[in-house]
Protein backbone atom coordinates (compact mmCIF):
# COMPACT_ATOMS: atom_id res chain seq x y z
CA UNK A 1 0.00 0.00 0.00
CA UNK A 2 0.97 3.35 -0.93
CA UNK A 3 1.28 6.47 0.94
CA UNK A 4 -1.69 7.69 -1.03
CA UNK A 5 -5.27 6.94 -1.43
CA UNK A 6 -6.26 7.28 -5.59
CA UNK A 7 -9.46 8.70 -6.31
CA UNK A 8 -10.98 8.22 -9.64
CA UNK A 9 -13.80 9.72 -11.38
CA UNK A 10 -15.64 8.56 -14.78
CA UNK A 11 -17.47 10.04 -17.60
CA UNK A 12 -18.98 8.01 -19.98
CA UNK A 13 -20.38 8.48 -23.51
CA UNK A 14 -22.86 5.61 -24.56
CA UNK A 15 -24.03 6.38 -28.15
CA UNK A 16 -27.74 5.19 -28.01
CA UNK A 17 -29.45 1.95 -30.06
CA UNK A 18 -31.76 4.72 -32.35
CA UNK A 19 -32.62 4.17 -35.94
CA UNK A 20 -31.91 7.74 -36.96
CA UNK A 21 -29.97 10.61 -35.60
CA UNK A 22 -30.41 13.45 -32.39
CA UNK A 23 -31.90 15.98 -34.27
CA UNK A 24 -32.56 14.69 -38.04
CA UNK A 25 -33.41 11.91 -39.99
CA UNK A 26 -30.27 10.91 -40.82
CA UNK A 27 -28.99 7.08 -39.90
CA UNK A 28 -27.24 6.67 -36.89
CA UNK A 29 -25.17 4.53 -38.63
CA UNK A 30 -21.69 6.57 -37.71
CA UNK A 31 -19.33 3.38 -39.67
CA UNK A 32 -20.73 3.65 -43.18
CA UNK A 33 -18.67 4.89 -45.58
CA UNK A 34 -17.96 8.97 -44.95
CA UNK A 35 -20.74 11.96 -44.98
CA UNK A 36 -23.25 9.22 -46.24
CA UNK A 37 -25.52 10.02 -43.38
CA UNK A 38 -25.55 13.94 -43.65
CA UNK A 39 -27.92 16.62 -43.96
CA UNK A 40 -28.19 20.41 -43.10
CA UNK A 41 -28.73 19.88 -39.28
CA UNK A 42 -25.86 17.56 -38.64
CA UNK A 43 -23.61 19.78 -41.02
CA UNK A 44 -24.60 22.55 -39.33
CA UNK A 45 -26.15 24.90 -42.13
CA UNK A 46 -27.22 27.90 -41.54
CA UNK A 47 -31.21 27.74 -41.80
CA UNK A 48 -31.72 24.32 -40.89
CA UNK A 49 -33.32 23.26 -37.22
CA UNK A 50 -32.88 20.57 -34.75
CA UNK A 51 -36.24 18.55 -33.93
CA UNK A 52 -35.52 15.95 -30.62
CA UNK A 53 -35.93 12.59 -31.46
CA UNK A 54 -38.34 10.96 -29.10
CA UNK A 55 -36.79 7.39 -28.73
CA UNK A 56 -33.79 8.68 -27.39
CA UNK A 57 -35.41 10.44 -24.48
CA UNK A 58 -36.92 7.40 -23.86
CA UNK A 59 -33.59 5.60 -23.72
CA UNK A 60 -32.28 8.23 -21.75
CA UNK A 61 -35.16 8.38 -19.46
CA UNK A 62 -35.09 4.41 -19.28
CA UNK A 63 -31.79 4.85 -18.41
CA UNK A 64 -31.89 7.22 -15.39
CA UNK A 65 -34.78 5.74 -14.18
CA UNK A 66 -32.50 2.58 -13.44
CA UNK A 67 -30.00 4.79 -11.57
CA UNK A 68 -32.43 6.03 -9.20
CA UNK A 69 -31.51 9.60 -10.30
CA UNK A 70 -33.50 12.00 -9.65
CA UNK A 71 -35.43 13.13 -13.09
CA UNK A 72 -35.84 16.97 -14.04
CA UNK A 73 -39.45 16.51 -15.45
CA UNK A 74 -39.02 19.94 -16.99
CA UNK A 75 -35.58 19.94 -18.76
CA UNK A 76 -33.90 22.10 -21.43
CA UNK A 77 -30.95 22.18 -23.84
CA UNK A 78 -28.67 24.19 -23.85
CA UNK A 79 -25.56 25.33 -26.05
CA UNK A 80 -21.50 24.52 -25.54
CA UNK A 81 -20.23 26.62 -27.83
CA UNK A 82 -16.29 26.25 -28.65
CA UNK A 83 -14.55 25.78 -32.17
CA UNK A 84 -13.25 22.24 -33.89
CA UNK A 85 -14.00 20.98 -37.12
CA UNK A 86 -15.81 18.45 -36.07
CA UNK A 87 -18.22 20.20 -34.68
CA UNK A 88 -19.73 22.30 -37.44
CA UNK A 89 -22.22 24.31 -36.12
CA UNK A 90 -19.37 25.53 -33.69
CA UNK A 91 -21.70 24.17 -30.54
CA UNK A 92 -22.48 21.05 -28.99
CA UNK A 93 -26.39 21.16 -27.73
CA UNK A 94 -26.17 19.43 -24.60
CA UNK A 95 -27.60 20.03 -21.45
CA UNK A 96 -26.07 21.34 -18.31
CA UNK A 97 -28.17 23.24 -15.32
CA UNK A 98 -31.07 20.98 -15.92
CA UNK A 99 -29.72 17.45 -16.98
CA UNK A 100 -32.09 14.88 -17.48
CA UNK A 101 -31.34 13.32 -14.60
CA UNK A 102 -29.53 14.18 -11.56
CA UNK A 103 -27.82 11.84 -8.35
CA UNK A 104 -28.34 8.59 -8.83
CA UNK A 105 -25.76 5.44 -8.29
CA UNK A 106 -24.30 1.94 -9.51
CA UNK A 107 -24.15 -0.91 -6.91
CA UNK A 108 -20.75 -2.28 -7.65
CA UNK A 109 -19.89 -5.72 -6.53
CA UNK A 110 -15.86 -6.06 -4.90
CA UNK A 111 -14.84 -8.74 -2.97
CA UNK A 112 -14.32 -8.21 0.71
CA UNK A 113 -11.18 -9.19 2.74
CA UNK A 114 -12.99 -12.64 4.11
CA UNK A 115 -13.80 -13.76 0.32
CA UNK A 116 -17.42 -12.25 0.44
CA UNK A 117 -18.95 -9.91 -1.96
CA UNK A 118 -18.99 -5.99 -0.49
CA UNK A 119 -21.30 -3.53 -2.30
CA UNK A 120 -20.53 -0.59 -2.71
CA UNK A 121 -22.37 2.51 -4.45
CA UNK A 122 -20.92 4.97 -6.87
CA UNK A 123 -22.86 8.25 -6.88
CA UNK A 124 -23.83 9.78 -9.92
CA UNK A 125 -23.33 13.43 -10.38
CA UNK A 126 -25.39 13.95 -13.70
CA UNK A 127 -26.61 12.47 -16.56
CA UNK A 128 -27.25 13.94 -19.51
CA UNK A 129 -28.47 14.07 -23.40
CA UNK A 130 -26.26 15.41 -25.98
CA UNK A 131 -25.28 14.95 -29.56
CA UNK A 132 -22.14 13.15 -31.06
CA UNK A 133 -19.38 15.02 -32.74
CA UNK A 134 -17.97 13.86 -36.64
CA UNK A 135 -14.35 12.25 -36.59
CA UNK A 136 -11.57 13.19 -38.15
CA UNK A 137 -8.35 12.07 -39.24
CA UNK A 138 -5.21 14.09 -38.36
CA UNK A 139 -1.91 14.05 -40.66
CA UNK A 140 0.39 11.25 -40.01
CA UNK A 141 -2.64 8.87 -40.92
CA UNK A 142 -2.94 11.46 -44.37
CA UNK A 143 -0.38 11.51 -47.04
CA UNK A 144 -0.74 15.25 -46.42
CA UNK A 145 0.88 16.01 -42.87
CA UNK A 146 -0.74 19.41 -42.71
CA UNK A 147 -4.34 18.54 -43.04
CA UNK A 148 -7.20 16.76 -41.03
CA UNK A 149 -10.21 14.75 -42.77
CA UNK A 150 -13.66 14.90 -41.04
CA UNK A 151 -16.56 12.77 -41.93
CA UNK A 152 -19.92 13.55 -40.13
CA UNK A 153 -21.33 10.21 -39.92
CA UNK A 154 -21.43 10.71 -36.57
CA UNK A 155 -22.37 14.13 -36.00
CA UNK A 156 -25.53 14.57 -34.37
CA UNK A 157 -25.49 11.11 -32.94
CA UNK A 158 -27.40 10.55 -29.66
CA UNK A 159 -25.44 10.49 -26.66
CA UNK A 160 -26.31 10.21 -23.41
CA UNK A 161 -23.36 11.19 -21.06
CA UNK A 162 -23.23 9.64 -17.52
CA UNK A 163 -20.72 11.70 -15.12
CA UNK A 164 -19.85 9.97 -12.05
CA UNK A 165 -19.16 11.42 -8.46
CA UNK A 166 -15.04 10.88 -7.78
CA UNK A 167 -15.95 7.49 -5.96
CA UNK A 168 -14.18 5.19 -6.83
CA UNK A 169 -11.29 4.23 -5.04
CA UNK A 170 -9.07 2.01 -6.51
CA UNK A 171 -8.52 0.82 -10.53
CA UNK A 172 -10.24 -2.19 -9.44
CA UNK A 173 -13.35 -0.44 -8.08
CA UNK A 174 -12.91 1.64 -11.57
CA UNK A 175 -13.28 -1.52 -13.85
CA UNK A 176 -16.01 -3.42 -11.47
CA UNK A 177 -17.76 0.59 -12.36
CA UNK A 178 -17.16 0.09 -16.25
CA UNK A 179 -18.46 -3.44 -16.24
CA UNK A 180 -21.57 -2.87 -14.28
CA UNK A 181 -22.32 0.19 -16.21
CA UNK A 182 -21.61 -1.49 -19.53
CA UNK A 183 -23.98 -4.82 -18.38
CA UNK A 184 -26.58 -2.34 -17.41
CA UNK A 185 -26.89 -0.40 -20.71
CA UNK A 186 -26.68 -3.94 -22.65
CA UNK A 187 -29.93 -5.10 -20.29
CA UNK A 188 -31.76 -1.23 -20.86
CA UNK A 189 -30.75 -2.11 -24.78
CA UNK A 190 -30.00 1.49 -25.01
CA UNK A 191 -26.47 1.13 -26.20
CA UNK A 192 -24.61 -1.64 -27.98
CA UNK A 193 -21.77 -0.75 -26.32
CA UNK A 194 -18.96 -2.06 -28.58
CA UNK A 195 -16.26 -0.03 -27.50
CA UNK A 196 -14.00 -0.77 -30.54
CA UNK A 197 -16.61 1.53 -32.39
CA UNK A 198 -16.40 3.98 -29.89
CA UNK A 199 -20.22 3.66 -29.26
CA UNK A 200 -19.03 3.35 -25.46
CA UNK A 201 -16.55 6.00 -24.40
CA UNK A 202 -14.81 6.16 -20.90
CA UNK A 203 -12.81 9.03 -19.81
CA UNK A 204 -11.49 9.24 -16.35
CA UNK A 205 -10.34 11.75 -13.62
CA UNK A 206 -7.59 10.87 -10.90
CA UNK A 207 -6.03 12.17 -8.51
CA UNK A 208 -4.34 11.21 -5.39
CA UNK A 209 -4.16 12.47 -1.73
CA UNK A 210 -2.22 11.48 1.54
CA UNK A 211 -4.56 8.63 3.31
CA UNK A 212 -6.88 10.38 5.69
CA UNK A 213 -6.82 13.42 3.81
CA UNK A 214 -10.48 15.08 3.54
CA UNK A 215 -9.14 17.42 0.48
CA UNK A 216 -9.33 16.21 -2.78
CA UNK A 217 -5.52 16.36 -4.60
CA UNK A 218 -5.53 17.43 -8.42
CA UNK A 219 -7.08 15.81 -10.94
CA UNK A 220 -5.62 15.10 -14.46
CA UNK A 221 -7.87 13.77 -16.90
CA UNK A 222 -6.89 11.01 -19.09
CA UNK A 223 -8.60 10.62 -22.34
CA UNK A 224 -8.23 8.16 -25.58
CA UNK A 225 -9.17 4.91 -24.31
CA UNK A 226 -10.82 2.78 -26.87
CA UNK A 227 -10.78 -0.58 -24.48
CA UNK A 228 -11.34 -1.60 -20.73
CA UNK A 229 -7.65 -2.59 -21.01
CA UNK A 230 -6.70 0.94 -22.34
CA UNK A 231 -8.87 2.31 -19.19
CA UNK A 232 -7.05 0.35 -16.63
CA UNK A 233 -3.48 0.34 -18.05
CA UNK A 234 -3.53 3.93 -18.29
CA UNK A 235 -5.46 4.19 -15.17
CA UNK A 236 -2.15 2.74 -13.46
CA UNK A 237 0.28 4.37 -15.19
CA UNK A 238 -1.20 7.62 -14.34
CA UNK A 239 -0.93 6.88 -10.56
CA UNK A 240 2.10 5.67 -10.85
CA UNK A 241 3.36 8.88 -12.49
CA UNK A 242 1.28 11.22 -9.56
CA UNK A 243 3.08 9.20 -7.49
CA UNK A 244 6.01 9.45 -8.47
CA UNK A 245 5.83 13.23 -8.66
CA UNK A 246 4.32 13.76 -4.99
CA UNK A 247 7.26 11.26 -3.58
CA UNK A 248 10.07 13.43 -5.09
CA UNK A 249 8.45 16.88 -3.57
CA UNK A 250 6.75 17.81 -6.69
CA UNK A 251 3.41 18.97 -7.30
CA UNK A 252 0.76 17.65 -9.97
CA UNK A 253 -0.66 20.04 -12.86
CA UNK A 254 -4.29 19.86 -13.36
CA UNK A 255 -4.26 18.97 -17.28
CA UNK A 256 -5.60 16.32 -19.68
CA UNK A 257 -3.71 13.44 -20.69
CA UNK A 258 -3.82 11.48 -23.84
CA UNK A 259 -3.34 7.43 -23.25
CA UNK A 260 -0.23 6.45 -25.29
CA UNK A 261 -0.94 2.51 -26.00
CA UNK A 262 2.24 2.08 -27.39
CA UNK A 263 4.65 3.54 -24.93
CA UNK A 264 1.88 2.65 -22.22
CA UNK A 265 2.23 6.07 -21.11
CA UNK A 266 0.01 9.36 -20.35
CA UNK A 267 1.12 12.00 -22.55
CA UNK A 268 -0.10 15.69 -22.37
CA UNK A 269 -2.60 16.83 -24.44
CA UNK A 270 -1.00 20.02 -26.51
CA UNK A 271 -3.89 22.00 -27.92
CA UNK A 272 -4.42 25.01 -29.58
CA UNK A 273 -7.65 25.20 -27.71
CA UNK A 274 -7.10 26.88 -24.73
CA UNK A 275 -9.60 29.23 -22.47
CA UNK A 276 -11.98 27.10 -22.23
CA UNK A 277 -14.93 28.57 -21.62
CA UNK A 278 -17.93 26.98 -23.04
CA UNK A 279 -21.05 30.05 -22.66
CA UNK A 280 -23.33 27.71 -21.79
CA UNK A 281 -27.15 29.15 -22.79
CA UNK A 282 -30.46 27.82 -23.62
CA UNK A 283 -30.60 26.24 -26.77
CA UNK A 284 -33.14 28.58 -28.67
CA UNK A 285 -34.23 26.24 -31.48
CA UNK A 286 -35.20 23.48 -28.82
CA UNK A 287 -38.35 24.09 -27.17
CA UNK A 288 -38.38 22.46 -23.36
CA UNK A 289 -39.15 19.24 -22.73
CA UNK A 290 -42.05 17.93 -19.85
CA UNK A 291 -42.14 14.74 -18.81
CA UNK A 292 -45.26 13.64 -16.87
CA UNK A 293 -46.17 10.75 -15.37
CA UNK A 294 -47.63 9.12 -17.83
CA UNK A 295 -44.53 9.29 -20.09
CA UNK A 296 -42.52 7.62 -17.06
CA UNK A 297 -44.98 5.09 -16.55
CA UNK A 298 -44.36 4.07 -20.31
CA UNK A 299 -40.63 4.04 -20.11
CA UNK A 300 -41.20 2.05 -17.06
CA UNK A 301 -43.11 -0.60 -18.71
CA UNK A 302 -40.82 -1.11 -20.95
CA UNK A 303 -38.05 -1.41 -18.61
CA UNK A 304 -36.01 -5.09 -17.90
CA UNK A 305 -35.10 -6.62 -15.09
CA UNK A 306 -31.84 -5.63 -14.39
CA UNK A 307 -28.66 -7.87 -14.11
CA UNK A 308 -28.06 -7.47 -10.28
CA UNK A 309 -31.69 -8.25 -9.98
CA UNK A 310 -32.03 -10.77 -11.90
CA UNK A 311 -28.85 -12.88 -10.47
CA UNK A 312 -30.41 -12.19 -6.96
CA UNK A 313 -33.90 -14.21 -8.48
CA UNK A 314 -31.95 -17.08 -10.19
CA UNK A 315 -30.17 -17.42 -6.41
CA UNK A 316 -33.02 -17.00 -3.95
CA UNK A 317 -36.17 -18.55 -6.36
CA UNK A 318 -34.27 -21.10 -8.52
CA UNK A 319 -31.20 -21.94 -5.70
CA UNK A 320 -28.57 -21.05 -8.26
CA UNK A 321 -25.10 -20.28 -6.63
CA UNK A 322 -23.91 -16.87 -6.86
CA UNK A 323 -21.40 -18.38 -9.48
CA UNK A 324 -23.58 -19.92 -11.69
CA UNK A 325 -26.29 -16.96 -11.29
CA UNK A 326 -23.51 -14.46 -12.02
CA UNK A 327 -22.39 -16.43 -14.96
CA UNK A 328 -26.03 -16.78 -16.39
CA UNK A 329 -27.12 -13.31 -16.07
CA UNK A 330 -23.57 -11.98 -17.93
CA UNK A 331 -25.95 -10.88 -21.06
CA UNK A 332 -29.41 -10.50 -21.00
CA UNK A 333 -29.71 -13.20 -23.86
CA UNK A 334 -28.10 -15.64 -22.11
CA UNK A 335 -30.15 -15.28 -18.87
CA UNK A 336 -32.96 -15.27 -21.09
CA UNK A 337 -32.06 -18.59 -23.00
CA UNK A 338 -31.44 -20.19 -19.66
CA UNK A 339 -35.20 -19.30 -18.15
CA UNK A 340 -36.61 -20.15 -21.56
CA UNK A 341 -35.29 -23.53 -21.38
CA UNK A 342 -36.48 -23.92 -17.71
CA UNK A 343 -39.57 -22.82 -18.97
CA UNK A 344 -40.39 -25.79 -21.52
CA UNK A 345 -39.50 -27.81 -18.86
CA UNK A 346 -42.24 -26.99 -16.28
CA UNK A 347 -39.94 -26.50 -13.69
CA UNK A 348 -39.30 -30.25 -13.20
CA UNK A 349 -37.82 -31.18 -9.84
CA UNK A 350 -34.39 -30.01 -9.84
CA UNK A 351 -34.24 -28.54 -13.19
CA UNK A 352 -33.00 -25.22 -12.57
CA UNK A 353 -29.33 -27.03 -11.94
CA UNK A 354 -29.54 -29.07 -14.35
CA UNK A 355 -30.43 -26.54 -16.75
CA UNK A 356 -27.85 -24.43 -15.46
CA UNK A 357 -25.15 -26.67 -16.06
CA UNK A 358 -25.76 -27.55 -19.58
CA UNK A 359 -26.33 -23.86 -20.42
CA UNK A 360 -23.19 -22.61 -18.53
CA UNK A 361 -21.14 -25.77 -19.29
CA UNK A 362 -22.23 -27.40 -22.04
CA UNK A 363 -23.95 -24.87 -24.72
CA UNK A 364 -21.92 -21.90 -23.64
CA UNK A 365 -18.77 -23.89 -23.61
CA UNK A 366 -19.50 -24.36 -27.63
CA UNK A 367 -20.52 -21.70 -28.31
CA UNK A 368 -17.35 -19.48 -27.30
CA UNK A 369 -15.54 -22.13 -28.98
CA UNK A 370 -17.02 -21.05 -32.00
CA UNK A 371 -16.88 -17.24 -31.33
CA UNK A 372 -20.70 -17.25 -31.26
CA UNK A 373 -23.53 -15.31 -28.91
CA UNK A 374 -26.47 -17.58 -27.59
CA UNK A 375 -28.92 -16.09 -30.05
CA UNK A 376 -26.79 -17.46 -32.73
CA UNK A 377 -27.11 -21.14 -30.66
CA UNK A 378 -27.95 -23.85 -33.19
CA UNK A 379 -30.67 -25.57 -30.22
CA UNK A 380 -32.81 -24.04 -29.24
CA UNK A 381 -33.84 -23.72 -25.60
CA UNK A 382 -37.04 -25.82 -26.16
CA UNK A 383 -34.92 -28.23 -27.69
CA UNK A 384 -31.83 -28.36 -25.01
CA UNK A 385 -35.38 -28.80 -23.01
CA UNK A 386 -36.24 -32.23 -24.17
CA UNK A 387 -32.50 -33.03 -23.65
CA UNK A 388 -32.91 -32.38 -20.17
CA UNK A 389 -36.13 -34.17 -20.09
CA UNK A 390 -35.17 -37.12 -21.90
CA UNK A 391 -32.24 -37.48 -19.38
CA UNK A 392 -34.52 -37.44 -16.30
CA UNK A 393 -36.77 -39.89 -17.57
CA UNK A 394 -34.17 -42.30 -18.01
CA UNK A 395 -34.58 -42.55 -21.98
CA UNK A 396 -30.90 -41.53 -22.03
CA UNK A 397 -27.95 -41.70 -19.53
CA UNK A 398 -26.08 -38.64 -18.69
CA UNK A 399 -23.32 -39.61 -20.43
CA UNK A 400 -24.63 -40.42 -23.84
CA UNK A 401 -26.90 -36.80 -23.85
CA UNK A 402 -23.23 -35.28 -24.14
CA UNK A 403 -22.81 -37.07 -27.36
CA UNK A 404 -26.15 -36.36 -28.11
CA UNK A 405 -26.04 -32.96 -27.31
CA UNK A 406 -22.60 -32.67 -29.70
CA UNK A 407 -24.96 -33.78 -32.16
CA UNK A 408 -27.54 -31.01 -31.87
CA UNK A 409 -25.17 -28.79 -31.61
CA UNK A 410 -23.60 -29.71 -34.72
CA UNK A 411 -26.98 -30.42 -36.59
CA UNK A 412 -29.69 -28.49 -35.06
CA UNK A 413 -31.39 -31.44 -34.94
CA UNK A 414 -34.26 -32.63 -32.12
CA UNK A 415 -32.43 -34.83 -29.46
CA UNK A 416 -35.50 -37.81 -30.11
CA UNK A 417 -34.52 -38.16 -33.66
CA UNK A 418 -30.63 -38.32 -32.76
CA UNK A 419 -31.17 -40.54 -30.20
CA UNK A 420 -33.54 -43.01 -32.40
CA UNK A 421 -31.62 -43.29 -35.48
CA UNK A 422 -28.21 -44.10 -33.02
CA UNK A 423 -29.98 -46.21 -31.03
CA UNK A 424 -28.56 -44.29 -28.15
CA UNK A 425 -31.95 -45.24 -25.83
CA UNK A 426 -30.68 -46.59 -22.35
CA UNK A 427 -30.88 -49.90 -21.67
CA UNK A 428 -32.83 -50.82 -18.86
CA UNK A 429 -33.85 -54.06 -19.65
CA UNK A 430 -32.53 -55.96 -16.58
CA UNK A 431 -32.98 -59.04 -17.98
CA UNK A 432 -30.52 -58.41 -21.21
CA UNK A 433 -28.26 -56.28 -18.71
CA UNK A 434 -27.93 -59.40 -16.51
CA UNK A 435 -26.46 -60.98 -19.16
CA UNK A 436 -23.86 -58.62 -20.04
CA UNK A 437 -22.98 -58.64 -15.98
CA UNK A 438 -22.68 -61.75 -15.94
CA UNK A 439 -20.19 -61.83 -19.20
CA UNK A 440 -18.38 -59.16 -17.57
CA UNK A 441 -17.66 -61.05 -14.09
CA UNK A 442 -17.18 -63.74 -15.75
CA UNK A 443 -14.24 -62.36 -18.26
CA UNK A 444 -12.50 -60.01 -15.46
CA UNK A 445 -11.70 -62.64 -12.25
CA UNK A 446 -9.15 -60.66 -11.11
CA UNK A 447 -11.25 -57.32 -10.67
CA UNK A 448 -13.58 -59.92 -8.79
CA UNK A 449 -10.99 -61.11 -6.62
CA UNK A 450 -10.17 -57.71 -5.91
CA UNK A 451 -13.38 -56.28 -4.76
CA UNK A 452 -14.10 -59.28 -2.90
CA UNK A 453 -10.75 -58.78 -0.92
CA UNK A 454 -11.88 -55.29 -0.17
CA UNK A 455 -10.99 -52.92 -3.01
CA UNK A 456 -13.93 -50.88 -3.73
CA UNK A 457 -11.73 -49.59 -6.87
CA UNK A 458 -12.26 -52.75 -8.18
CA UNK A 459 -15.73 -52.42 -8.74
CA UNK A 460 -15.56 -49.33 -10.81
CA UNK A 461 -13.54 -51.44 -13.50
CA UNK A 462 -16.55 -53.82 -13.64
CA UNK A 463 -18.87 -51.16 -14.21
CA UNK A 464 -16.73 -49.68 -16.64
CA UNK A 465 -16.56 -53.02 -18.65
CA UNK A 466 -20.53 -53.23 -18.87
CA UNK A 467 -20.94 -49.28 -19.92
CA UNK A 468 -17.85 -50.68 -22.86
CA UNK A 469 -19.92 -53.45 -23.81
CA UNK A 470 -23.04 -51.45 -23.93
CA UNK A 471 -21.12 -48.51 -25.25
CA UNK A 472 -22.15 -46.52 -22.41
CA UNK A 473 -26.26 -46.79 -22.87
CA UNK A 474 -26.75 -48.97 -19.92
CA UNK A 475 -28.86 -47.42 -17.07
CA UNK A 476 -25.66 -47.07 -14.40
CA UNK A 477 -27.98 -47.26 -11.56
CA UNK A 478 -29.29 -50.64 -12.85
CA UNK A 479 -26.06 -52.23 -13.81
CA UNK A 480 -24.68 -50.99 -9.75
CA UNK A 481 -27.70 -52.84 -8.93
CA UNK A 482 -26.93 -55.64 -10.83
CA UNK A 483 -23.47 -56.44 -10.37
CA UNK A 484 -23.77 -55.82 -6.57
CA UNK A 485 -26.08 -59.05 -6.58
CA UNK A 486 -24.83 -61.17 -8.69
CA UNK A 487 -21.37 -60.99 -6.93
CA UNK A 488 -23.06 -61.15 -3.56
CA UNK A 489 -24.44 -64.38 -4.65
CA UNK B 1 -19.49 48.53 -16.03
CA UNK B 2 -15.99 48.93 -18.19
CA UNK B 3 -14.83 46.02 -19.89
CA UNK B 4 -10.83 45.89 -19.65
CA UNK B 5 -9.08 44.93 -22.75
CA UNK B 6 -7.51 42.05 -21.90
CA UNK B 7 -11.28 40.87 -20.88
CA UNK B 8 -12.22 42.48 -24.90
CA UNK B 9 -9.02 40.30 -26.07
CA UNK B 10 -10.27 37.20 -23.88
CA UNK B 11 -13.88 37.15 -25.76
CA UNK B 12 -12.66 38.16 -29.33
CA UNK B 13 -10.50 34.74 -28.81
CA UNK B 14 -13.34 32.52 -27.74
CA UNK B 15 -15.65 34.13 -30.89
CA UNK B 16 -12.43 33.76 -33.00
CA UNK B 17 -12.41 37.31 -34.02
CA UNK B 18 -8.92 39.05 -34.90
CA UNK B 19 -9.79 42.99 -33.70
CA UNK B 20 -7.83 45.65 -35.16
CA UNK B 21 -7.00 48.10 -32.11
CA UNK B 22 -10.09 50.79 -33.42
CA UNK B 23 -12.81 47.73 -33.95
CA UNK B 24 -11.24 46.42 -30.23
CA UNK B 25 -12.29 50.05 -28.43
CA UNK B 26 -15.44 49.85 -30.14
CA UNK B 27 -16.22 46.47 -29.20
CA UNK B 28 -15.18 47.17 -26.29
CA UNK B 29 -17.35 50.13 -25.68
CA UNK B 30 -20.15 48.23 -27.00
CA UNK B 31 -20.23 45.21 -24.89
CA UNK B 32 -19.95 47.59 -21.74
CA UNK B 33 -23.11 48.88 -22.65
CA UNK B 34 -24.58 45.98 -22.82
CA UNK B 35 -23.49 44.84 -19.66
CA UNK B 36 -24.80 47.99 -18.24
CA UNK B 37 -27.97 47.32 -19.79
CA UNK B 38 -28.18 43.96 -17.77
CA UNK B 39 -27.10 46.19 -14.56
CA UNK B 40 -30.45 48.01 -15.23
CA UNK B 41 -32.46 44.82 -15.32
CA UNK B 42 -30.54 43.31 -12.77
CA UNK B 43 -32.48 45.92 -10.00
CA UNK B 44 -36.10 44.22 -11.10
CA UNK B 45 -37.08 42.49 -8.14
CA UNK B 46 -37.38 38.26 -9.58
CA UNK B 47 -38.06 36.73 -6.33
CA UNK B 48 -40.25 33.63 -6.81
CA UNK B 49 -39.88 34.34 -10.32
CA UNK B 50 -38.45 30.86 -12.70
CA UNK B 51 -35.84 31.39 -15.00
CA UNK B 52 -37.63 31.59 -18.26
CA UNK B 53 -35.57 29.98 -21.02
CA UNK B 54 -37.74 29.31 -23.88
CA UNK B 55 -40.95 32.60 -24.33
CA UNK B 56 -43.00 29.86 -27.17
CA UNK B 57 -45.48 28.02 -24.88
CA UNK B 58 -45.07 24.82 -26.05
CA UNK B 59 -43.03 21.49 -25.42
CA UNK B 60 -42.13 18.34 -26.32
CA UNK B 61 -42.20 19.06 -29.69
CA UNK B 62 -40.91 15.35 -30.69
CA UNK B 63 -39.74 13.54 -33.94
CA UNK B 64 -39.97 9.56 -34.90
CA UNK B 65 -37.11 7.79 -34.48
CA UNK B 66 -37.20 7.02 -38.20
CA UNK B 67 -34.11 7.52 -40.64
CA UNK B 68 -34.51 8.97 -44.22
CA UNK B 69 -32.12 10.01 -46.92
CA UNK B 70 -30.45 13.00 -46.06
CA UNK B 71 -28.11 14.32 -48.61
CA UNK B 72 -26.24 12.70 -51.18
CA UNK B 73 -22.39 12.91 -50.33
CA UNK B 74 -21.80 14.90 -53.73
CA UNK B 75 -24.19 17.76 -52.85
CA UNK B 76 -22.72 17.66 -48.92
CA UNK B 77 -19.37 18.04 -50.15
CA UNK B 78 -20.19 20.48 -53.15
CA UNK B 79 -19.34 23.69 -51.14
CA UNK B 80 -16.15 22.47 -49.19
CA UNK B 81 -13.40 24.30 -50.55
CA UNK B 82 -10.99 20.97 -49.85
CA UNK B 83 -11.99 17.62 -50.21
CA UNK B 84 -10.38 14.00 -50.41
CA UNK B 85 -11.01 10.92 -50.14
CA UNK B 86 -15.31 11.71 -49.69
CA UNK B 87 -14.20 13.72 -46.55
CA UNK B 88 -13.85 17.21 -45.65
CA UNK B 89 -10.43 18.25 -45.87
CA UNK B 90 -9.54 21.36 -43.19
CA UNK B 91 -5.88 22.57 -42.09
CA UNK B 92 -4.53 20.51 -39.61
CA UNK B 93 -5.95 21.01 -35.81
CA UNK B 94 -3.76 18.97 -33.68
CA UNK B 95 -0.48 19.29 -33.10
CA UNK B 96 1.81 16.28 -33.68
CA UNK B 97 3.92 14.97 -30.29
ZN1 LIG C 1 -28.61 14.83 -40.51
Amino acid sequence: MTKYETVIGMEVHAELLTESKQFCGCANEPMAAPNTHVCPVCLGFPGSLPVLNGKSVDLSLRTVLAFGSKINTDCIFERKNYFYPDLPKAYQISQRLLPLGEGGFVEIEMPGEDGTTQLKRVGLHDVHMEEDTGKSQHGQELSDADSSLIDYNRSGVPLLEIVSSPDMRSVEEAESYMNTLRQMLLYLEVSDCKMEQGRLRFEASVSLRPHGQEEFGTRVEVKNLNSMKAVRDSLRAEIARQTQLLDSGATVTQQTMLWDEVSGTTQPMRSKEQAHDYRYFPEPDLVPLQIDEAWLARVRDSMPELPRVRRERFQSALGLSPYDAALLTTTRDIADYYEATLQSLDKADGAAKTVSNWVANELLGRLNAENKTVVESPVAPAQLGELVKLIGDGTISGKIAKEVFDAMFESGRDAKSIIEERGLTQMSDSGELEAICRRVIAANPKAVEDYKGGKEKSFGALVGGVMKETKGRANPALVNELLKKQLSQ
Amino acid sequence: MRLTPPEVDHIALLARLDLSPAERERAGAELSQILDHFEQLKELDTEGVEPTSHVLPVVNVLRHDEARPGLSREAALSNAPEQAGGMFQVPRVVEAE
